[in-house]
């Protein structure tokens, strides 16, 4: 199924991040100088509830190895209540994944504020050692995406 | 199809060290769509701003990427530079390669790399980007300060003298907050009383000004320049408009034994008080939990002696509901509970105390009469001891890593205050640094030390232990001499941390403000935006964004004021164009988003569709532009996928999603 090589593995990782508490705190990481590895790479929304499932099962599709969705902390939530709605969705969408092989490891809930640059860098660098362990995913990924 | 310029920025050498910005600008280049890329020194100085202008001239952009820093520090002004040229202002995106990439990265591959990814993902949308038109809202020219001490009052007085109405809700029956609690201000040592009482009294007055005392912000709905706020007038069980202030109705009620809160619990008051003798208003309030006529029914002392006949057990708490533009948040602090330090004897002695407490002992209208006294035994102590950083600068869970900044100078004006009054008592201060950054203050200090005879001990103490005697041992360390000390002493004094107001986390929830780990709220921008919450139209005064003295209080309360005075003075504000929109040939008009939407932005319509020939009438939900903020919580809940929002659409986030795994 996967296509072994002698490459060192380099996950492919993407973080969604809200854009007033977990991409601000991602600045704070970034501003601090607070490193995590190059493989996550973020993509802002403007609240943690308008990550669509769809975004996840696409980034399998395309070969990630992992997907973490970061928001503000529940009851902080700019929308008041969209991280809410986001914990949810995630919850029923991340067993769906498990049952369908992409084990829980690969994807991640964490709640980020504007003011926890060293939260942030923690968990993505525990993200990125977990994805390590798991090694590539080898589910969902469509082979017709690779190039 | 777009005609994309991408920029890349080297910030100096910020970006550039890290990452090789001749190959993100080669690789760029490569991408669908892109018909130009440079790089330059500052994308976002004069020349560089330039540079975009002239590019979207001369090769006709439709749309543009910076790869650059934090959207959040520099999107506006590349959006403004674009809109200059002709372009769009929301054709713009941008590539974050400064904080998610160059400054967290060390290897020139690796980041590189990664920027030409990020660049990647940005094209990837602006492709998909289409022209945005902002719409407008009306703003109320009308101010809420939640927070009646100093900052609330300076902010409240500041925005009233510009002309704009204001109202103070304050929790508490009097305004005044902790400022008037204390006896006197370092470093000038003047009377705080005296100087806060005129600006209580200004306040009241100002006809501009609405003070709610007692009451409480209940509920806050709405956005910048238009919030909609409930608040809950407490029932006070007097009439206001009838009540004189004389204070019969105190002196005769017979539930007596009250902790009294202004004095921190030191002595007591009657179930029916006014807390301080300056208060705004002069007029008392029933504590109901302590007034025998509501816990048994029977006695009504006050209401016999008043001859007022303002005493109205009926009272019953009171909504008001008013608008606002912007809201102030003026919350302040307190000092944090020592039940986890048993080691300083605090709930076993009662000569162990707070230096908040010591505050109204030495004030004249405190529990001794401003006599510097043993609470145990009424005794004037001879050997005193002040232990600084109780809580503060604390490395495990029980106290708060910051410095609580107003220790290390008000314990110097304890300390000379006591000295000088009583010349024969022995004064040691054990501290762990001596904090003394402001105007006059480190000379205030020198004074306590070298004219004051103040004895400054650098070390800990680890214990105090309460004698059978009535005095207490102090166990200390002496880092300085590098040894262990053992002093007798008649009262410790606590410099406790302080801590945002403990009702801070509701109103920052009620408000969508964010908050830190320590529950200060934040700031927009840690150092050019200090009074401005990310949330709009919120703004920080005192002591709630961070621990602060009297005179940077009154300062930030003044900047809290004119930042909103900025907001109330528009009449109009350009609103947020990405909004969500329903596709009405795919919606199917269930319901499910204006569930989820929480500004109530979406309402339902019979519109008459054309599907593909089909003309038919159909219910079509349809998105208030002036109301939704663009959560997009609707578009994932749409089960036909109708909705969407713009400027982050389905179809822009799947293509950053495919860029960033390509």
């Amino acid at each position: 199924m996967s296509i072994e090589t002698n490459e060192e593995f380099r996950p492919k990782i993407v973080a969604f991040c809200c854009n007033w508490c977990s991409y601000a705190g991602a600045d704070l990481a970034g501003s601090s100088r607070l490193s995590y590895p190059a493989d996550v790479k973020i993509i802002r929304v403007p609240c943690s509830c308008r990550v669509n499932p769809m975004f996840i099962l696409r980034a399998f599709e395309k070969g990630a190895d992992g997907v973490i969705m970061c928001g503000c902390h529940p009851g902080d939530c700019h929308y008041t209540t969209g991280n809410y709605y986001a914990r949810r969705r995630m919850t029923l969408l991340f067993s769906m994944l498990d049952f369908i092989g992409v084990e829980n490891g690969r994807t991640r809930v964490e709640w980020v504020s504007a003011a926890e640059g060293v939260k942030f860098s923690q968990t993505m660098n525990e993200f990125v050692e977990k994805i390590h362990s798991l090694g590539k995913n080898v589910r969902l990924e469509d082979l017709r995406c690779r190039n | 199809m777009q005609r994309i310029g991408v920029f890349v920025c080297h910030c100096g050498t910020n970006i550039a060290a890290t990452v090789d910005v001749k190959k993100v600008v080669e690789m760029a280049a490569k991408e669908p769509g892109v018909v130009h890329a440079e790089d330059y020194q500052y994308m976002c100085s004069e020349a560089g701003q330039a540079k975009i202008i002239n590019a979207i001239h001369e090769k006709n952009l439709t749309g543009i990427v910076v790869c650059s820093c934090s959207p959040r520090m520099h999107e506006a002004t590349f959006r403004k530079a674009a809109e200059k040229a002709g372009l769009n202002p929301y054709m713009v995106e941008i590539a974050n390669i400064r904080e998610h990439c160059s400054w967290i990265h060390k290897d020139m591959e690796e980041a590189t790399l990664k920027a030409v990814i990020l660049a990647r993902a940005a094209i990837a949308k602006v492709n998909l980007d289409a022209p945005l038109q902002p719409g407008e809202s009306l703003v109320t020219k009308r101010a809420l300060v939640i927070g009646g001490g100093i900052a609330g009052i300076q902010s409240a007085l500041d925005i009233a003298e510009a002309g704009y109405e204001v109202d103070i809700v304050e929790k508490l029956p009097s305004i005044g907050g902790r400022m008037s609690q204390l006896d006197k201000t370092f470093p000038t040592l003047d009377c705080s009383a005296c100087i806060l009482t005129p600006k209580m009294v200004e306040a009241a007055a100002h006809e501009k000004i609405n003070i709610y005392t007692y009451s409480e912000v209940e509920k806050v709905s709405g956005f910048v320049g238009d919030f909609t706020v409930d608040i809950r007038k407490k029932a006070r069980s007097v009439d206001m408009s009838k009540c004189t202030g004389c204070g019969v109705c105190s002196e005769k009620c017979p539930s007596k034994k009250n902790p009294n809160e202004f004095n921190r619990g030191l002595n007591n008051r009657s179930a029916i008080y006014i807390p301080f003798a300056q208060a705004i208003p002069n007029v008392p309030v029933i504590d109901r939990e302590n007034c025998i006529k509501f816990k048994t029914g029977k006695c009504g002392a006050c209401s016999k002696v008043c001859a007022a006949g303002a005493i109205d057990y009926e009272q019953k708490d009171e909504i008001i509901t008013q608008k606002y533009g912007a809201i102030v948040v003026a919350t302040g602090f307190d000092v944090i509970p020592l039940d986890k330090y048993d080691e300083y004897a605090y709930s076993q002695s009662k000569d162990v105390i707070t230096s908040l407490e010591l505050e109204r002992i030495m004030n004249a209208a405190g529990p001794t009469k401003g006599h510097l006294e043993r609470l145990s035994d009424g005794k004037s102590p001879k050997n005193i001891v002040f232990v600084q950083c109780v809580g503060s600068r604390c490395s495990d869970e029980r106290g708060k890593s910051y410095c609580s900044k107003i220790c290390c100078m008000y314990t110097a004006k304890h300390a000379m205050l006591i000295r000088d009054k009583y010349p024969d008592t022995n004064v040691t201060v054990f501290y762990i640094d001596v904090r003394t950054p402001g105007k006059n203050f480190d000379e205030f200090y020198r004074r306590a030390v070298e004219d004051y005879g103040v004895n400054y001990v650098k070390g800990q103490v680890g214990k105090v232990i309460p004698q059978p005697d009535g005095t207490l041992m102090v166990q200390a360390s002496d880092l300085l001499e590098n040894k262990q000390i053992l002093m007798e002493a008649d009262m410790v004094v606590l410099a406790a941390a302080i801590e945002p107001n403990k009702d801070v986390r509701k109103i920052a929830t009620m408000l969508t403000a964010s908050i830190d780990t320590n529950n200060f709220l934040t700031e927009a921008h840690a150092k050019l935006r200090p009074v401005e919450s990310p949330t709009a139209g919120i703004f920080l005064s005192g002591v709630c964004q961070g621990p602060k003295d009297i005179p940077e209080t009154v300062a930030q309360a003044g900047a809290a004021a004119v930042k909103a005075i900025g907001l109330l003075a528009k009449d109009k504000l350009t609103t947020n164009p990405c909004t969500a929109h329903s596709d009405e040939l795919l919606c199917n008009g269930c319901s499910q988003c204006a569930n989820v939407c929480p500004y109530g932005a979406i309402s339902y319509e019979e519109k008459q569709v054309n599907d593909h020939g089909i003309r038919e009438t159909r219910r079509i939900a349809v998105v208030n532009n002036a109301l939704c903020q663009g959560c997009g919580a609707c578009t994932v809940t749409c089960p036909s996928g109708a909705m969407d929002l713009q400027g982050f659409s389905n179809r822009q986030i799947l293509a950053e999603v495919d860029a960033i795994c390509r």
